[in-house]
């Protein structure tokens, strides 16, 4: 049970500008069908200013909530003030959304942003570096995310955003994003041996094995010689045919991009 | 209001109501005193029992413990089991257990557990020759459920147990009975199964009570330590007036069982052909036949399942749905992701688990409002093409 506003029952009850507009001026799209949200927004725009929105949405009631408000905000707008809403701006518009569903507001804030670059025709964010491959989400929109509403735990940012909701492996990326963004990330200095095993280690045991230990696997730190890192893989993982993907993919990622950018990970 | 999410919860019977009343007024005494007084609730526990005995057929009523609920029973059985077999590593379970049996597993993972998960085919159906090929000697026990909460779907549990003594007559079976009880036969001793849960709400019985056969084979080290109630395994002052509560739901439960295998069945067959046939894009998410006799599971094709709820809400229907939006977790439905439901239906699957309250008029309704819920709910999706390519090839 939700603790849905008035406001959202009354937009998904009755939602406004539902479909969609045959000669539209900008078409912009979020979400999928396989990540259970989907919304496409289209936009009839005269001199300026926005005319007519329409939108049709695959979701939840907060997702048609959203959707149906944001049209509303923008029909009769000019698009410089339309450019300026925000994910907070629609939230609020809707009188709240629980933690959880914050993520419809992004998502009806997205396939906006889509629509404007389609409409001034810019470059779509296709090259955009993906963080959770559940639900496709970038780098990018999880910093935006993160700068829009001070983010400050990767819980938030997976109820903002939905990266993370899935399997959770992009949860040390995302806690990296938000290290960066607060610009607590540790200064990258050349680091004596011990300091290396130390933070080696750490790495290992804080963010890696818990990992591992999900899909019943494990991990063990064996030696460190210069920029070469080898580690013992057991459990579910040593007889895992991905395990040299995940060996690869995964640690070394970690470790490389918590630690050193030169490391090199072995198995033994 | 039409409650058709029974699989849930269910409302008390008013005559369990009865049979609980006295021990929660006059008759309070704690029934392991030495007084006469405390004699009526220690009686109290000594009959409900036996009907809980009688109802899973178990060969004495020493074979019954009295627990909180279904998830109590569950990690009793579980943890019991590998905590007496301490040097047998191994369990199987299947991918569509309830959370409360797999988020056990998962956590016996962590401590080194190894736990096979076996899969099931599009229709939620049990893949035996791959539990067969798991079974090995250092397997502590298998864990399977008797009727899936999503589904309805049943498992083959003679036929499973047979597997399992067959391979390793020292591995333990557990069964989770809780969507079973009520809706079909339970009898642990011709299923050959060593330890069975049930909970009490499942079956017009209060929250807050379940059971758990285990057969006088078995040994299991106990969750709750302290004193000797329920012989020492389930510490703790017995929960009289729902002891008597749930003895008096397993009794009513057994009397209707051919009521619900016969006329709950009409109607949720009646539910079923009334939607599927007047809504083109609704699909069937599980077996046609080898189901209990109260639960469907539908389908909406590239509509989701939390939008479809709150309006079938609004017109006084209580559903659920395996769709991540209503769980708060972002993720839909594992039992039907383990089935390979196709991702156009997954988010929209709607399950309806009718009881013995449920009466025709309450199908007749719903069955007369869907198409339009549906037809109105379609009109929002972003995937007109594919709704209309669905509509041609049903039409």
């Amino acid at each position: 049970m939700w603790d849905y506003s008035e406001k959202v029952l009354d937009h998904y009850r009755n939602p406004r500008n539902v479909g969609s507009i045959e000669d539209a001026d900008a078409i912009g799209e979020a979400g999928s069908l396989a990540c259970g949200d989907s919304l496409k927004i289209y936009l009839k725009i005269e001199n300026g200013i926005v005319t007519d929105a329409k939108f049709q949405t695959f979701g939840c009631g907060s997702a048609v909530a959203s959707s149906s408000i944001l049209t509303e905000m923008i029909i009769g707008k000019p698009i410089e003030e339309v450019r300026k809403i925000t994910n907070k701006d629609i939230a609020e518009a809707l009188d709240g959304l629980p933690p959880e569903k914050m993520h419809c507001s992004v998502m009806g804030h997205e396939a906006l942003e889509d629509a404007l670059k389609n409409y001034f025709h810019e470059e779509a964010a296709s090259q955009e570096k993906i963080v959770c491959t559940c639900f496709n989400v970038s780098e990018k929109q999880i910093w935006d995310a993160i700068k829009e509403n001070g983010l400050k735990t990767v819980d938030e940012v997976t109820n903002y955003t939905k990266a993370g909701g899935a399997c959770g492996r992009c949860k040390g990326l995302i806690q990296d994003i938000i290290n960066t963004y607060y610009k607590k990330s540790e200064e990258e200095t050349k680091l004596t041996s011990t300091q290396m095993v130390l933070k080696v280690n750490k790495i290992i045991e804080t963010l890696i094995a818990p990992e591992l230990q999900k899909d019943g696997g494990g991990i063990e730190l064996i030696d460190i010689q210069g920029n070469k890192v080898m580690v013992k893989l057991y459990g579910r993982c040593s007889s895992c045919k991905n395990s040299l993907v995940t060996l690869k993919n995964f640690v070394e990622t970690m470790l490389k991009d918590k630690v050193s950018k030169d490391i090199e990970v072995i198995q033994v | 209001m039409i409650y058709l999410d029974n699989n849930a919860t269910t409302k008390i019977d008013e005559r369990v109501l009865e049979e609980m009343l006295p021990y929660m007024k006059e008759e309070y005494a704690n029934p392991s005193s030495m007084y006469d007084f405390s004699r009526k609730a220690h009686n109290a526990i000594k009959e409900a029992r036996v009907k809980i005995k009688d109802f899973v057929n178990a060969s004495t009523e020493r074979e019954i413990i009295f627990t909180s609920c279904g998830s109590e029973s569950a990690n009793m059985a579980i943890k019991g089991v590998i905590g007496y077999n301490r040097s047998k590593r191994h369990i199987i379970t299947t991918k569509v257990e309830h959370p409360c049996v797999l988020n056990t597993y998962k956590e016996l993972e962590k401590q080194g557990y190894e736990v096979d998960y076996i899969g099931v085919n599009s229709s939620g159906e049990l893949n035996l020759d791959e539990l067969k090929s798991k079974i090995r000697k250092d397997t502590a026990l298998v864990s399977v459920m008797w009727a899936n909460n999503e589904t309805g779907v049943i498992f083959p549990i003679k036929e499973i147990s047979e597997i399992i003594k067959t391979r390793n007559p020292e591995t333990k079976f557990f069964v989770d009975g809780v969507q079973a009880a009520g809706k079909i036969p339970m009898d642990v001793q011709d299923n050959g199964i060593d330890l069975l849960g049930i909970s009490g709400h499942k079956f017009h019985a209060p929250k807050g009570i379940g059971a758990l056969y285990i057969n006088s084979k078995t040994s299991i080290l106990p969750l709750i330590t302290g004193g000797h109630q329920e012989r020492g395994l389930r510490a703790g002052t017995e929960n009289v007036p729902y002891i008597a509560g749930i003895g008096k739901a397993a009794e009513l439960a057994a009397d209707s069982l051919n009521y619900e295998l016969s006329e709950v069945k009409r109607l949720r067959d009646k539910l079923e052909t009334g939607i599927l046939s007047n809504v083109f894009n609704a699909r069937l998410n599980t077996s046609i036949t080898n189901r209990v006799p109260n639960t469907t599971n539908i389908g909406f094709e590239y509509i989701e399942g939390e939008l479809i709820l709150l309006h079938l809400s609004d017109l006084g229907i209580c559903a659920s749905s395996g769709s991540a939006c209503t769980s708060g977790s972002l993720e839909p439905s594992h039992v039907l992701r383990a089935m390979g439901t196709p991702f156009t239906s997954l988010h929209g699957s709607i399950r309806f688990s009718l009881s013995k309250y449920t009466t025709e008029a309450d199908i007749d309704f719903v069955i007369k409002h869907m198409p339009e819920v549906i037809y109105k709910l379609n009109k929002i999706s972003p995937f007109q093409k594919e709704l209309e390519h669905l509509k041609a090839c049903k039409g």
